[in-house]
């Protein structure tokens, strides 16, 4: 094993934007905000310059095997002996993976920045939040063990939180970010409280298995810097714990404890993945600046929740109904929110749900493998790979769009093809690469995921799938025809300007990535459980599947692309239909109805009553009873000899009265 | 005298030299109650650092030890017929209960910089509170933490009734008539202790070697708790602290809440759970029911108070709530928990309450439907607000975090004594706190500090001044490093806890 400089010191790659983070948050920012800028993008960049090292190196020292390391790793919390959570740096393919997508989109978004928030007030304030959350994200991504994660989960939530926020006296803004935080918190009490149960479980196989067989953990120990323990993503994904957590009974209806924790985490991961019905923050989110959106809500904070199912895949692997219920919320949320995004005008909040769209490919190939035909695991992270990169050139084509047009609504634009060349061919690029046409990236790994599904006989998903595989090419094809194509609709329109190098740049490299992304041999990178076999491109699910987006594209083309009043007719005929998928299915006023009702109306406020009157009432009438006692006291205090006198008598009676019955 | 009574009697003596400076020289007395602050700021360093030099070497031997091992021990003779001692000494909960309190007095003196009225009278009663506070921690004669205990909760009245805002004479009333009818149950434990040993000694640690019998602790054992659960706004018996501190001025209601609520959870540690572990086994359950509904209720009681220091001290009553609970699960982690809870809420409270009179000082208005947009014009105290708000609904990376996974994970772990399932169904109800605390520290910051500017006369103030921004800043630096370096604060108290946790068992 010949570890290169980053290998060891792999602890660089989130350090480098937290140390950003506090230098331009506390020193530059106050002094330039041009510079603000700058350090933090170079931060970035730099961070993924030793992201590609990493895995350069990694890829050469471990090759075939690629065994999970810990190069780096320190306590952080110790609860009590053998259960603490250290702070490290995971090395795998996965986290590999991950890592290039965060650092190069990340950076990438940090460059477009630089001119797409030009002379904004909070200028330097946004890049310290895009620093913080790259950490965060990156800290997420090479987390060794689930506490970490966690740890690192509400961190980017709560950087999140901050840039959806970033226009703070925008109300809706305002409102947005609360809902994204406090959505995601929800979810996360799930995750919690799963990790509660896996803690408690895994210290107690700990122990046993620390009594009885210590070479497991010796195993364990291999190419880790410090002593296993129990929250560690490889002492929870290791066969001879995950065979201690079946037998650990179960609770009322059968469902086994290890079920029903991987159930609650998967609540977290939906959270984060706005899976439904956990989806409703993420069109809100679209309030923040767009190259956030491109960047957290879109390549990577989102895919958090997919990372997190995959990271834990053999335990999942190991109680299947967990994995059937990731399968099918996946499936379920990949068709409704593409159904949804058909009827949005909105080009951010298209794209919004066709990310959530996308998760719910993700989320479904990953529910559809197993540890023996894993096939889909690998699909998910190729999807994931692949999705980030087209995905992101979309939104910050979006983006261009909207800096040139000043609106979101799509019909407030058209003809910018001519005005905005290069955003128009490489949002065209991105489009097709979503569509699923080969040779562009989406396609290869929508085939893998397609063929993952039939392959495991999952006839229901493999449906869905195909479905949504022709609804993708439509709603997309849709905001393309209706902003690039037909006449200016609006003066902003008209007047549209291309933006500036430092955001086409971005743009060009992020092109060529989503061209190019889907040759990535994947399989013989990232694979868990038995090896893949011959796999490539599985032409009789490719063919259908082609046609099924033609068919997309063409229907699109049919409707968008000229003359509107086709469009105009179709919605007069679907009627109520139309009205409820472009109102959502209303789920968010159902959501609102809940929390006002009962949280605010008939919880908190009761409660804030009853602790007014009630509770403190009591206090006060004890404290009354006690004065009017007094008072009442105080009436015999007359200073009146006579009146003592007589109280004197009539007590001594009372008293001999008492004592005669008593002794008799 | 020894680093202890340097410690204890440094704000004291400030207090006496505030006494003799002339009233009209108000800067003066502010001048030299900073300096005496900041120079046991430093004291407590070198106090710290005493302690691991000569504390450390036993770590590992403290693992199994049943008996509080003391460090730096001062002790003579005081009513030697009744077995009183002047008897000082230190574990790792007590220093990191000092760092804690001198915290929170050094920012507070800097919070109060703008005190005009009384404000001689004002610093020498915050001194001598402090005072009291300082021997409590450091006390480990019962009598003589008794005296302490009284001195830190009585002054209270007077910094109420006199300097507070609103109906200041009624809460100071309120606050001051509960607090001492806890005293008073304290007092009879207290007795009841003496007594039930022999009446030979007041001292702790020889009162703790006493096998009374199971009976005498089961009927002990709650008036000591509750006693002291009214200080730590236990439910039902919290309601002092929502009117107190809302009418108290700025430093009171930090160090109120920051440190003398933490007197509670300390003493009930201390002198119940250490003293009497039989009768916390037997009531351990009932509590834990009770602080549940502190966590849970003091939440959603947070989410409709329209007054800024409403909202905190109902936030507190949650927060407090995880100390008492923390304890009572009887384990390590869970006494872990709510050590640090006591620090990081002692800290977190503190800047709170000193954000909130920074801020009132300003609009005149805490009705935070009044207030909205203050981002734009006051961002030091918006960035401090963040920090404290993300630090209370538990974000890692900030101390709230360390604490509140203590509490969870020790609930979910258990004891021996008690139903699991029970202990189980109650953690996740105290669980659910962290969507709750979400929801209304959101709420709170947003109608605050963000949307547009409310009213049009905001616009003309100013943000932070320099001692405000010192005064916030270690705040926000304490709660960010101990939520960061969580380790050094574990290590401190961790091996002080192990007597607690063993004679359980």
């Amino acid at each position: 094993m010949n570890e290169g400089f980053i290998l060891s010191n792999a602890w660089l790659i989130p350090a480098i934007p937290l140390i950003s983070f506090f230098l331009v948050g506390m020193f530059i920012r106050p002094a330039s905000k041009q510079a603000a800028g700058l350090v933090a993008t170079s931060a970035v960049f730099l961070s993924a310059a030793c992201a590609y090292m990493l895995a350069w190196e990694y890829y050469q020292a471990f090759a075939p095997e690629y065994q999970s390391i810990v190069p780096w790793s320190i306590e952080w919390l110790r609860y009590q002996e053998f259960l603490s959570v250290s702070v490290g740096v995971l090395v795998d393919p996965t986290s590999i993976l991950l890592m290039v997508v965060v650092t190069t989109v990340s950076s990438l978004v940090h460059l477009y920045s630089i001119g797409y928030m030009h002379g904004e007030e909070g200028y330097g304030r946004y890049f310290t939040y895009l620093n913080l959350f790259t950490f965060s994200m990156l800290g997420l991504v090479v987390a060794p063990n689930i506490m970490q994660m966690f740890v690192c989960w509400e961190l980017v939530g709560a950087s999140s939180f901050l840039l959806i926020g970033y226009y703070y006296d925008k109300p809706s803004a305002v409102s947005a970010s609360k809902k994204a935080f406090i959505v995601t918190r929800f979810a996360d009490l799930g995750f919690l409280l799963g990790i509660l149960i896996l803690g408690y479980f895994g210290y107690h196989v700990y122990g046993v298995l620390s009594d009885s067989s210590t070479s497991v953990l010796a195993e364990m120990n291999q190419y880790s810097s410090t002593a296993i323990q129990p929250f560690d993503f490889k002492f929870l994904n290791h066969p001879a714990v995950i065979a201690q957590f079946a037998d650990q009974g179960s609770l009322l209806g059968g469902i086994s404890m290890l079920t029903l924790a991987m159930v609650l985490i998967f609540a977290g991961a939906a959270g984060k993945s706005a899976m439904f019905p956990l989806h409703i923050w993420l069109p809100d989110a679209m309030e923040g600046p767009t190259p956030v959106s491109a960047l957290i809500h879109a390549a990577t904070m989102v895919v958090a929740g997919v990372y997190l199912v995959a990271r834990l895949f053999p335990v999942y692997a190991a109680s299947g109904s967990a994995l059937l219920i990731v399968a099918y919320i996946g499936a379920f949320t990949c068709l409704f929110a593409a159904v949804i995004g058909c009827t949005q005008d909105d080009i951010k909040r298209v794209l919004a749900f066709s990310t959530l769209s996308q998760l719910g490919y993700m989320m479904l190939s990953l529910g559809v493998a197993t540890m023996a035909h894993p096939l889909g695991y690998t699909a998910s992270l190729f999807h994931l790979f692949t999705h980030a990169f087209f995905k992101a050139l979309l939104f910050l084509g979006a983006g261009s769009v909207i800096h040139a047009v000043h609106s979101n609504e799509i019909w407030d634009m058209g003809g910018l093809k001519r005005k905005m060349p290069v955003t128009h061919i490489t949002f065209l690029i991105a489009t097709i690469a979503i569509a699923g046409i080969p040779p562009f990236a989406g396609f290869f790994s929508k085939d893998e995921i397609l063929a993952a599904a039939l392959g495991n006989h999952h006839q229901i998903i493999f449906g869905i799938g195909l479905l949504v595989a022709g609804l993708t090419p439509f709603y997309m094809f849709r905001i393309y025809f209706v902003t690039f194509w037909g006449p200016h609709r609006t003066e902003g329109a008209e007047h549209a300007h291309e933006s500036p190098p430092v955001m086409l740049l971005p743009l060009a490299i992020l092109a060529v990535l989503a061209v190019i992304a889907g040759f990535v041999p994947m399989a013989s990178f990232v694979h868990i459980g038995e090896p893949l076999g011959h796999h490539g491109i599985n032409w009789a699910i490719a063919i259908p599947a082609i046609l099924v987006a033609l068919t997309g594209i063409g229907v699109a083309w049919f409707l968008y692309a000229g003359n509107q009043d086709r469009v105009s007719k179709l919605v007069q005929n679907l009627g109520v239909v139309y009205r409820v998928i472009k109102d959502k299915f209303y789920i968010d006023e159902v959501y609102l109805f809940i929390t006002h009702n009962f949280i605010f109306k008939y919880i908190s406020r009761p409660i804030a009553w009853f602790d007014r009157n009630v509770v403190d009432g009591s206090m006060n009438l004890t404290g009354w009873a006690t004065r009017m006692s007094g008072w009442i006291l105080s009436h015999m205090q007359t200073g009146q000899v006579q009146t003592y006198a007589a109280w004197y008598a009539l007590s001594t009676i009372v008293v001999f009265g008492l004592l005669a019955v008593t002794l008799q | 005298m020894g680093i202890l009574s340097w410690i204890v009697y440094i704000p004291f003596i400030t207090a006496v030299f505030v006494v003799f400076t002339p009233a009209p020289k108000w800067y003066l007395i502010r001048w030299i109650s900073t300096v005496g602050t900041g120079i046991h700021l430093i004291l407590t360093a070198v106090l710290t650092w005493k302690y691991w030099q000569v504390a450390s070497p036993d770590f590992s031997s403290m693992k199994t030890a049943t008996l509080t091992k003391l460090y730096l021990v001062e002790r003579f003779p005081w009513f030697e017929s009744w077995g009183i001692d002047y008897y000082l000494g230190v574990d790792g909960i007590s220093v990191s209960m000092i760092i804690l309190t001198s915290i929170v007095i050094f920012t507070g003196v800097m919070a109060s910089w703008h005190v005009k009225n009384r404000t001689k009278e004002f610093y020498v009663l915050l001194l001598v509170l402090v005072t009291g506070v300082f021997g409590v921690f450091v006390s480990f004669d019962i009598f003589l933490f008794f005296v302490f205990y009284e001195l830190a909760v009585l002054p209270m009245y007077l910094l109420i009734g006199i300097w507070g805002t609103g109906p200041k004479e009624y809460s100071a009333m309120k606050l001051t008539i509960m607090l001492m009818a806890g005293s008073a149950l304290i007092l009879i434990g207290f007795l009841a202790l003496y007594n039930g040993a022999g009446g030979q000694t007041f001292d702790l640690l020889e009162l703790s070697k006493v096998d009374y019998p199971k009976s005498f602790q089961i009927w002990v054992f709650p008036l000591i708790f509750v006693g002291f659960g009214i200080l730590g706004a236990l439910y039902p018996f919290h309601t002092w602290s929502p009117d107190g501190h809302a009418s108290a001025p700025t430093a009171v209601s930090m160090l109120h809440a920051g440190v003398l609520m933490k007197l509670g959870g300390y003493g009930a540690l201390r002198m119940g759970i250490y003293v009497l572990p039989e009768g916390a086994k037997y009531w351990a359950l009932f509590f834990m029911a009770l602080t549940t509904i502190n966590i849970i209720y003091g939440a959603f009681g947070a989410v409709m108070q329209k007054d800024l220091k409403y909202f905190t001290a109902y936030s507190s009553v949650s927060h407090c709530g995880f100390v008492l609970f923390g304890l009572v699960t009887l384990n390590l982690i869970g006494m872990k928990g709510a050590v640090i809870q006591m620090f990081s809420h002692g800290i977190m409270t503190a800047l709170f309450f000193s954000l909130i009179g920074m801020v009132y000082g300003r609009t005149h208005t805490r009705i935070i439907d009044d207030m909205g947009g203050l981002a734009k014009i006051m961002p030091w105290f918006t960035t401090c607000f963040y920090v404290g708000g993300l630090a209370s609904l538990g974000l890692p990376g900030l101390s709230g975090f360390v604490a509140e996974s203590h509490v969870f994970l020790a609930g979910f772990f258990g004891n021996p004594w008690h139903d699991l399932g029970i202990m189980r169904f109650l953690t996740i109800l105290a669980t659910m706190s962290i969507v709750v605390t979400a929801v209304y520290v959101l709420r709170g910051l947003a109608k605050v500090f963000q949307g547009p500017i409310k009213n049009p006369e905001f616009a003309k103030l100013t943000d932070a001044d320099i001692t405000e921004r010192i005064s916030t800043g270690v705040l926000v630096f304490t709660m960010a490093a101990v939520g960061m370096l969580p380790w050094y604060l574990i290590d401190l108290i961790e091996s002080s806890l192990m007597p607690f946790v063993n004679r359980l068992h």
